[in-house]
């Protein structure tokens, strides 16, 4: 029998408040000077007394409501002790025995099979300073001290890596989708640990531990790495020691970075300058009520309701503003545009532009009602699909009305036949070899000809009346001769 | 019951203190009556009566979101022993974190 992972997660997320955790300097720290967002609290200064702040209690029970999580009625902070210059107390607060939520899950699909990765706990903590090592020396920048912090720690349900990169990637975008977090890894905003064992079916494995991950792409090669090895090592009769390890990005191996018996012993106890907190049902209901449609229930309706495919309803949904702005397009739309043309032209063309550009959709100057505006006259045929895809270009670039930008560039297609039969007879006249051929039977020199009605007009002749017209010229031609 | 030599060791490392054969002996007694005085709390029925970490009752006290004024960077770094620009500079952390 084959060996197989099993994997478990734990996911630091930042919370996007304004203010710190326990007191009130700003959580806005990344371009902030070194220690300039610092208070008594912070820094751990004998009598500084922290006070939670609800917001972070907030954003924490909606995700945990997102999660489908059972909320605490009673909640505590707790104090977990080990001594790093990380934290000047000596103790980061934390949540232990009475987290604020628990007992959830995440639906994820891979490869068309739906599963349920249960969510074991999600609780509230203060982010650590920031340690930079320099020669004879570390030095430290508490801005980020006490920035709040939610992790989210789920049980060991994955067993592919696959299914890890779907579990990481839906949980940002619910996380992105409740505004709780910026979902920006590269300003360290989600962090991630992650637990591996590798057995044959019905066996236990020695679960191995890998740290201080801070993107997907760290994910998902530290986790490849780790199965690799631990199932050499069990083929060869071996066995795996319970270790905690580190990843190094740059040779990109996992490393050992502490044994079993060098585990920490925190000796959590309850935190005494923070009172516990009761939650008041009616208070979570009023959030769960707040609830945003989820990115995965939205891409179903989209499936059901506008017959998109499964993998453009995941495109559309991944990110909140990209659905709100493909939502308010489809409910603009004129007659003839329906959501499958906007889907398309969304997902296709717009998207081409915003990688090419680096912009997220908050920043293309585009309104919906003029994509569907643009859409209408490619539908109605008053432009030609090529032409429509230079009118979107620099509407992206000058957030101009699709009409202003068709007018200006003379592109309106050109469908009525009077004023395209003298271009064709135009084309004809000058290419008297070319025409000679079609006459002799030879199709394929058609579309060189259309290729020249096109240049004549610009691009702006409609390709279905060029191509007619042009067949029937031609077909005059051979009667009379 | 004393403290074993083991566990005074332990709490020892913990609380990062290096601490010689004879001061491992006294603290064994001495903490060993800490305990033991401590113990004759253990004998009341607590039975009925819930955890608790606070001898205050309050509960529920939060603030709002709202930034308020940090301390000026000279005052942040003011006790530091040592210090890099508008760093705390500590010797080199040679240990992984937790
Ligand atoms: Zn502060």
């Amino acid at each position: 029998m084959p060996y197989r992972p099993t994997i478990g997660m734990e996911v630091h997320a930042q919370l996007l408040t304004r203010s710190k955790m326990f007191c009130g300097c700003s959580a806005d720290y990344w371009a902030a000077p070194p220690n300039s967002q610092v208070c008594p609290v912070d820094l751990g200064l004998p009598g500084a007394l922290p006070v939670i702040n609800a917001r972070a209690v907030e954003a924490t029970v909606l995700t945990g409501l997102a999660l489908n999580c059972e909320i605490a009625s009673v909640t505590r902070f707790d104090r977990k002790n080990y001594p790093y210059p990380d934290l000047p107390k000596g103790y980061q607060i934390s949540q232990y025995e009475l987290p604020l939520c628990r007992n959830g899950w995440l639906e994820i699909e891979v490869d068309g099979e739906r599963r349920r990765i249960r969510i074991r706990r999600v609780h509230l903590e203060e982010d650590t300073a920031k340690l930079t090592h320099v020669e004879g020396c570390s030095l430290l920048d508490f801005n980020r001290a006490g920035v709040p912090l939610m992790e989210i720690v789920s049980e060991p349900d994955m067993h592919s890596v696959d299914e890890v990169r779907e579990y990481v990637t839906q949980l940002r975008s619910v996380l992105r989708y409740l505004g709780v977090n910026s979902g920006d890894m590269e300003k360290g905003a989600m962090r991630f640990e992650v637990n591996v064992s590798v057995a044959r079916e019905g066996e236990r494995g020695t679960k191995v531990e890998i740290k201080n991950l801070n993107s997907f792409r760290a994910v998902t090669r530290s986790l490849e790495y780790e199965i690799a090895r631990q199932t050499r090592i069990l083929e060869r009769g071996g066995h795996v020691e319970q270790v905690t390890m580190g990843w190094d990005e740059d040779r990109e191996l996992t490393f050992e970075q502490r044994s079993k018996e060098e585990a920490p012993d925190y000796r959590y106890f309850p935190d005494p300058d923070l009172p516990p907190l009761t939650l008041d049902p009616a208070w979570v209901d009023g959030l769960r009520a707040r609830l945003p449609e989820l990115p995965r229930a939205k891409a179903e309706r989209y499936q059901r309701e506008y017959g998109l495919s499964a993998y453009d309803a995941g495109v559309l949904t991944a990110e909140r503003a990209v659905a709100e702005f493909f939502e308010a397009a489809v409910a603009a739309a004129p007659a003839g545009v329906d959501a499958k043309m906007i889907s398309n032209w969304l997902t296709g063309e717009l998207f081409r532009l915003m990688r090419a550009r680096e912009r997220s959709i908050e920043q293309v100057p585009i309104t919906p009602r003029d994509l569907v505006a643009l859409l209408e006259m490619v539908a109605a045929g008053r432009l030609t699909g090529a032409s429509g895809k230079e009118v979107l270009e620099e509407m992206f670039v000058t957030g101009r009305p699709p009409a202003e930008v068709v007018a200006a560039r003379g592109l309106a297609q050109i469908s009525d036949e009077a004023a395209l039969r003298p271009v064709v007879e135009k084309v004809l006249e000058e290419n008297p070899g070319p025409l000679a051929e079609l006459l002799a039977g030879k199709e394929p020199v058609l579309r060189f000809l259309m290729g020249q009605v096109m240049r004549a007009t610009r691009g702006q002749a409609n390709p279905q009346l060029a191509q007619r017209l042009l067949q029937e010229a031609a077909e005059r031609r051979r009667r009379a001769s | 019951m004393p403290l074993t030599r083991q566990e005074v060791e332990h709490i020892a490392e913990l609380a990062k203190l290096a601490l010689s054969q004879e001061e491992i002996e006294r603290f064994q007694e001495q903490l060993s009556a800490i305990l033991d005085y401590a113990a004759v709390l253990q004998r009341l029925d607590t039975e009925a009566i819930p955890p608790t970490a606070q001898v205050i009752e309050l509960k529920n006290v939060m603030r709002a979101d709202e930034v308020s004024p940090s301390l000026p960077v000279e005052d942040v770094l003011g006790n530091a022993p040592s210090r890099r620009d508008s760093y705390f500079c500590v010797p080199p952390v040679i240990e992984v974190a937790p």
